[in-house]
């Protein structure tokens, strides 16, 4: 048994019980913390793919800035714990079945794949995943997508605050 | 080494329980919750696929994602703290008309 199967299992199960926590947590401050336990979590399995510079992003954008976005809007609205009465149980139903059904499908495909990675030489492995190569794919191959999401971003802070500002 | 598949069987889960969340939970922050918990598998597998394939075009597209779900929760949470003043309440069976 080797130490790199050893942490993916225990990152996979961390990562699976926040993500629990995160869905059935009463209060939306519980589920925010699990959430953000989560993307760490999640960190250390990008890291575990040799994702380096995805896994420094997951914790700075995503646990750091979106994560405070949502807790400054929790206690923004000063939301307590959600209200007992939950809804029909039909709808429960339904959303457990369509869960389950997908997952099986999911499974089922994904258990057909060929399970092996792609074998990189010394001086790829050493490179892979670093900020220079995604920096080099971004700024030649992918640049005109690059400057779209800028633009997005752009779009989005000017967004949030003309509909955050105005009574609607 | 672990194989490709593990990977991939955990982002399949991860969706799963996201997308339980997001057609179960009533409290529209937690269903934004849910959403950021299926873009995260969704990368997953592009990181997954980009270490099976060795090619570095899966970080950039996960990269775009995280971009996406910044823009995604500031205009979401905007909506919801619109949506809040104007009904005092962010329950989503509580949000039925689009103007009133």
């Amino acid at each position: 048994m080797n130490i790199e199967l050893i942490l993916f299992g225990a990152f996979a199960l961390l990562t699976l019980l926040s993500a629990g926590m995160v869905i059935f947590a009463r209060s939306p401050i519980n589920s925010a913390m699990a959430l953000v336990s989560t993307f760490f979590f999640l960190a250390g399995i990008y890291v575990l793919l040799w994702a380096h510079t995805v896994a420094v992003m997951q914790v700075l954008v995503y646990a750091g800035a979106i994560m405070v976005l949502f807790l400054f809007v929790i206690m923004l609205l000063n939301l307590g714990e959600s209200p007992t009465r939950g809804r029909p149980t039909l709808a429960r139903l339904a959303g457990g079945a369509a869960t389950v059904g997908l997952l099986a499908v999911l499974t089922i495909t994904l258990l057909k794949l060929p399970q092996g990675a792609s074998a990189m030489g010394p001086e790829a492995q050493a490179s892979f995943g670093t900020m220079a190569t995604m920096g080099q794919v971004i700024f030649t191959q992918w640049l005109f997508p690059f400057e779209a999401v800028s633009l997005l971003l752009l779009v989005a802070m000017v967004g949030a605050v003309v509909v955050a500002k105005s009574r609607i | 080494m672990v194989p490709i598949t593990y990977y991939l069987l955990l982002a399949a889960a991860l969706f799963c329980m996201g997308m339980f969340g997001v057609l179960v939970r009533r409290n529209a922050l937690v269903v934004f919750m849910c959403v950021e918990l299926m873009l995260n598998a969704a990368n997953l597998t592009f990181l997954a696929f980009a270490r099976m394939r060795g090619d570095s075009i899966g970080h950039v597209s996960a990269f775009f994602v995280i971009a996406v779900a910044a823009a995604e929760a500031a205009i979401g949470l905007a909506i919801v703290i619109a949506v809040f003043r104007s009904r005092g309440s962010v329950l989503v069976e509580d949000i039925r008309t689009m103007k009133h």
